[in-house]
């Protein structure tokens, strides 16, 4: 390994060091909050590693958080199942889910696909309903562990690390390499031998996958799990939002976008919850109009700005 | 022979809102996510108007539509002709104007839960009619009859005027259509504005019998969507009868099987089409 590669690896290692070492300064309010930003770090990571280098906005991460946290919370409540296995039954179902939805979709335009997953977390909202309240009585699902907030914390940081180490090992592999072409020029990727399908499918998935987990892992922090609660489309959208904020062209970008947000989205929930929906929108314009690249864009653009004067 | 009634007469306002989306996204190139909030906007306008001043919504229809052509015609040229400018290509088009329109569309619906949080309930013609021993609300029939009225004028306005050639040049293909000298841009500015302005009619028109609230747009707007891509982009031809189909098939599933179960039918639809006739309905295949 050369220097180059060696310092971020140790930022990455401290980061995480001292990540983990929060619950035990902050408790309470603080640890909530830091636990919300943890998860958010992890899906809007997750998210940006497929969506980034393809420019496919996938909107169906509220539908695969809500798989994970439904599946842990039947298999838990009505089948008497642990919360590990069914965890681990969630992300296979949804990584399996999204490798469908890939194949359906994936080989179209993006449009397509934004459409389609646009509608998912309610689509799979309305089915589950249905199911619940014809076949199986309706009745509320209960996830007792004893996770304590500090628990769920360590599990979400040790997802999020695992997206992070995912995305560097994708990076320097030849998906990554792949991806980056289809990136710039999928025509040109298609030309030289890559199969998009499969390599956009594959990533698509992986979201899949880390968004369940999620969904699993938070289950037990609400205890009481209904359909409308945990098929949230909200919650696509504000992965989206702090992603791009942060910027999707680099690793670290969405990292940088999710904490100042979700400090933010915080307060604004407290103070003023019916400019929430407002708020959602006028950030989407803000991206799209003034940073474009993110944060990490915008931060590359001054020094780079800040070079050319010396 | 009850699904069949209302199923087309569903249809025929669904044919509406998926004409508006057309436009906007067959000829100006702006996939519109926004497009359900310009029908829940016209839903608005005619629930205040109805409730404050007792005025028809068949009136309230000509003072919504100029309105909403205005509104769209400055989003178009204020918001979304930057992102014309900026893209360097397609693909970056329709990512920005995804999530510019995406914005738009919680703006929207931010500003018309303050207005009004609550749903836009009104009573407008709800008497019952009996047509082929099928009973229907009369409100429904009158919003199909409109519907349909709408639709025609649309449709000869596009095959036989002169503006209308232009937009469906501009449709066909951009850089083609500016070689014989159209204005694209002001021309697709047309075309995104009537889109808007019919969008916002089929608001009204639908707001006389069901009731919306400000969160539906969204619903509207998946409907819409998948009703132009069935159709095949940019197809009015397509889009009637997809919208039709969809009309159909929804009211089958809700009064054989469940009502909550809608939207799993539309999306069930939207996959076979996606699956096997991904350029829509009477599309050809791209090469």
């Amino acid at each position: 390994m050369s220097r180059k590669e060696v310092v971020p690896l140790l930022i990455g290692v401290v980061l995480v060091v001292v990540a983990a070492l929060v619950p035990y300064v902050a408790n309470g309010y603080w640890l909530s909050i830091a636990l919300t930003a943890m998860m958010y770090i992890a899906l809007s990571t997750s998210w940006a590693l497929f969506s980034g280098p393809t420019h496919y906005i996938s909107l169906a991460s509220g539908a695969f958080f809500g798989v994970g946290g439904y599946l842990v919370a039947t298999g838990m409540s009505d089948y008497n199942q642990s919360f590990w296995l069914m965890m681990a039954i969630s992300a296979l179902v949804a990584t399996v889910l999204a490798g469908l939805i890939g194949l359906a979709t994936l080989r179209l335009s993006g449009v397509y696909f934004v459409i389609f997953t646009l509608g998912l977390a309610e689509m799979i909202r309305n089915l589950v309903s249905w199911v619940q309240n014809n076949f199986l009585g309706s009745r509320g699902l209960y996830v007792l562990t004893d996770f304590t907030e500090a628990h769920i914390y360590w599990m979400l940081l040790a997802v999020a690390t695992a997206v992070f180490i995912f995305g560097w090992l994708i990076d320097r592999s030849r998906l990554g390499f792949a991806l980056k072409i289809i990136g710039n020029d999928e025509t040109v990727a298609r030309h030289v031998g890559i199969n998009t399908a499969w390599t956009k499918v594959i990533l698509f998935m992986s979201t899949g996958f880390f968004a369940a987990l999620v969904g699993a892992i938070i289950a037990p922090r609400y205890s009481y799990i209904e359909p409308n609660l945990v098929f949230s489309p909200e919650l696509s959208f504000l992965v989206v939002i702090m992603a791009l904020l942060g910027g999707t062209h680099r690793l670290w970008g969405p990292l940088v976008g999710v904490i100042p947000f979700t400090l933010i989205w915080e307060a604004i929930s407290i103070w003023i919850p019916n400019f929430t929906t407002l708020f959602l929108g006028l950030a989407f314009l803000t991206i799209v109009y003034f940073i474009p690249n993110g944060f990490v864009g915008l931060f590359e653009k001054l020094r780079a700005k800040s070079r050319s004067w010396q | 022979m009850d699904i069949l009634i209302s199923g087309l007469l569903l249809g025929g306002t669904y044919v509406l809102i998926a004409m508006g989306l057309n436009l906007q996204y067959g000829v100006a190139r702006i996939m519109n996510l926004a497009n359900g909030e310009m029908i829940v906007l016209g839903a608005l306008a005619s629930f205040w108007v109805f409730t404050s001043s007792m005025v028809s919504p068949l009136l309230t229809l000509f003072l919504v539509a100029p309105i909403a052509f205005v509104g769209n015609w400055l989003i178009y040229r204020l918001l979304l002709v930057p992102l014309v400018r900026r893209a360097k290509n397609q693909g970056q088009l329709e990512v920005d104007s995804i999530l510019a329109t995406f914005g738009m569309s919680f703006v929207l619906v931010g500003i018309v839960v303050s207005l009004h949080g609550e749903y836009f309930t009104y009573s407008f013609l709800a008497s019952p009619l009996s047509i082929l021993g099928t009973t229907v609300a009369l409100n429904r029939l009158v919003a199909f009859a409109f519907a349909v009225v709408i639709g025609l004028v649309l449709y000869l306005w596009l095959n036989h005027s002169r503006a209308g050639m232009a937009v469906r040049a501009v449709a066909v293909n951009p850089d083609s259509a500016k070689l014989v000298g159209i204005n694209v841009l002001k021309v697709s500015a047309l075309a995104f504005a009537v889109g808007g302005a019919v969008s916002a009619v089929a608001g009204v028109l639908i707001s006389t019998f069901i009731t919306l609230d400000a969160s539906v747009g969204v619903i509207f707007t998946m409907k819409a969507l998948i009703i132009v891509i069935m159709g095949g982009v940019g197809d009015i031809r397509g889009a009637i009868v997809a919208a039709l189909i969809l009309g159909l098939v929804e009211t089958a599933v809700a009064t054989l099987i469940d009502p909550g179960l809608t939207l799993v039918s539309a999306y069930l639809i939207f996959l076979l089409v996606l699956l096997f006739k991904p350029q829509g309905l009477f599309g050809r295949a791209q090469t």
